[in-house]
């Protein structure tokens, strides 16, 4: 497969993986939190690096899901405590993040790690670091890892469905017939923290957040069914990678960046055109309204 | 010893220190107002989304003028904040996710601005990086009397309608009741915030200039019920994070000013949250056995 290919592909599984696990956090208005854990992961990665002193694939998702889900118990800790919730996010993930940043600092510069990566990422030098197992050479390795988590946060959705949908919608009704509401909070906090920590390499911080938040968000302005509303969300999230690509390639301009620009393009579309609850179908049911009257 | 006596001497440090403070004291303030208004992750959003402003002007203009920069930083948060609420308003999507979409957007296409100049301009972006985190070790005096003044204004002005602002954020029905005009004392709140972010972005950054919103406040509120204490003892604190992540910064090789500066802040709601004498967890827990 050629360069630019690998890169196309890696932004269109990134879309993907977290357009779908975002989609989930839109609807239980937990947009926000999805923030701090793109943000907070960081200091999972420094973290895992600081133990094995190795920039492995694994210790740096275990790391990166630990301080996740460290994060939603941090805010629902202090959430209980009597803390306002937007705050209590707001105090938790500025807090990690400025340790993780403190923490890159001190690493050499002869390690590939360093801030500007971690807000940014280098999709552009994906091709190049690939998995090699007996010799053959396999691909990318962001690419395994993305399908990787793909995989497990689908299959996780499958095997869940129904629990998901009743405790996304109506998380009193779930508790009462036993769906367990508390274990599929934090199972969703892991799968997003995983998402993050795999497409963190290749995309940083920024893409992370616009990807995880902006495709459910448009996806939601689209379709009113839960399972609709994940497939599209993925598929847009898909749809911004090429846009987004193609805009970079164009303006020689950060990919990362022109990807999270091309998020905001299709959410202003959505927000504008959509069918049932986009601007201008509003402002035509208005009028004809009107008119009736 | 001494040597860090003669780095404390120096009549640049001496500035740096003088600016974190007051910038500290600042937005400990304002941040009291923007917690009780329960707005702390739109100060977020504002902070991320003057990225694009200060690349803008700089690609407009191309001269890197402090004063221009900030014009440029004031224009797209206003503009954030305003897309916010609309979105919010116009659609069904809820302002958490809203907040997410215009931060995220934002950001990104300020990154994207970021890279054209790099690859576009024959001026180097060095100044323009130091936005992401801060820096304060590479500011000089005329950079800290930008901010010096900038806070110094901003807390002169809610010093001054403090009680106005007070019964606003309280009690809107109230305020109105007794001729208040709420929406400008609102007006007048947003401008502060944007304030302090626009002045404050060049020592602590983008990224987490709204930790400084956030924090202080929140810590303050663990030793007092009153609004007045609570901004006061906010606006210390933040103050002396300032000072103190500043301190470290430029005495560090090169380590970054605004994550040490809201380490420090952290630090504090730590030991606040733990011994707070109004709702701290030790005293609760004394209270209840």
């Amino acid at each position: 497969m050629s360069y630019s290919a690998w890169i196309i592909l890696t932004g269109c599984l990134v879309g993907v993986t977290c357009g779908v696990t975002g989609a989930l956090l839109v609807l239980r208005k937990m947009a926000m939190l999805a923030d701090a854990i793109s943000h907070t992961v960081l200091l999972g990665i420094v973290g895992a690096f600081l133990v094995t002193q190795s920039l492995n694939g694994v210790p740096m998702l275990i790391g990166a899901a630990i301080v996740g889900v460290l994060t939603a118990v941090m805010v629902q800790a202090l959430d209980s405590s009597g803390v306002q919730s937007d705050a209590a996010i707001g105090v938790v993930f500025t807090s990690l993040f400025a340790l993780g940043v403190v923490l890159i600092s001190f690493i050499g510069d002869n390690v590939h790690l360093d801030v500007q990566h971690a807000l940014m990422g280098e999709i552009a030098f994906i091709p190049w670091d690939t998995l090699t197992i007996n010799g053959v050479d396999l691909g990318p390795t962001a690419v395994w890892m993305l399908g990787g988590v793909l995989l497990l946060n689908i299959s996780i959705i499958l095997l869940l469905y129904k629990e998901i949908k009743i405790s996304t919608f109506d998380p009193q009704l779930a508790l009462s017939i036993g769906v367990p509401v508390v274990f599929i909070h934090y199972l969703l906090m892991t799968m997003v923290s995983f998402s993050t920590v795999a497409s963190f390499d290749s995309v940083g911080a920024i893409l992370v957040v616009a990807m995880l938040i902006v495709p459910g968000s448009s996806a939601y302005l689209l379709t009113d069914k839960f399972g609709m509303m994940l497939i599209l969300s993925g598929v847009i999230g898909a749809l911004s990678a090429l846009v987004g690509y193609g805009g970079a390639v164009l303006f020689d301009v950060s990919i990362s960046g022109a990807i999270a620009s091309a998020t905001g393009l299709l959410f202003t579309l959505c927000f504008l055109l959509s069918p049932k609850h986009g601007m201008i179908a509003k402002w035509f049911r208005r009028k004809k309204m009107q008119q009736s009257v | 010893m001494s040597e860090f006596l003669n780095f404390l001497s120096s009549a640049n440090t001496q500035w740096v220190l003088l600016g974190s403070i007051i910038l500290g004291f600042a937005s400990g303030l304002i941040g009291s107002f923007v917690l009780l208004k329960k707005q702390s992750l739109i100060g977020d959003a504002m902070a991320h989304a003057t990225l694009p402003g200060v690349c803008a002007v700089y690609i407009i203009f191309n001269v890197k003028s402090i004063p221009l920069f900030l014009v440029g930083a004031a224009c797209t948060g206003l503009l954030a904040t305003y897309l916010i609420q609309a979105i919010v308003k116009h659609s069904r999507i809820k302002t958490d996710a809203s907040i997410g979409v215009v931060l995220s957007v934002f950001f990104g296409f300020g990154i994207v601005l970021l890279t054209y100049i790099t690859k576009n301009t024959k001026g180097n972006r060095s100044g323009l990086d130091e936005f992401i985190f801060g820096q304060a070790a590479a500011m000089v005096k005329s950079d800290i009397q930008v901010i010096a003044l900038g806070s110094l204004i901003i807390i002169i002005v809610s010093a001054l309608f403090f009680k106005e602002l007070k019964i606003s954020i309280f009690d809107p029905q109230y305020a109105k009741g007794i001729g208040l005009p709420v929406s400008l004392f609102n007006l007048i709140l947003m401008g502060l915030v944007v304030g302090i972010v626009v002045v404050g972005i060049q020592m602590v950054g983008v990224v987490l200039i709204a930790a400084l919103l956030i924090t202080p406040p929140l810590a303050a509120r663990y030793w007092t019920d009153r609004l007045g204490r609570m901004a006061f003892l906010s606006g210390c604190i933040g103050g002396i994070s300032g000072v103190v992540g500043t301190l470290i910064s430029t005495a560090g090789d090169g380590l970054p000013t605004g994550p040490l500066i809201v380490l420090c802040a952290s630090v504090i709601f730590l030991v606040s949250l733990l011994f707070g004498a109004r709702k701290g967890l030790i005293i609760k827990a004394v209270r209840t056995t």
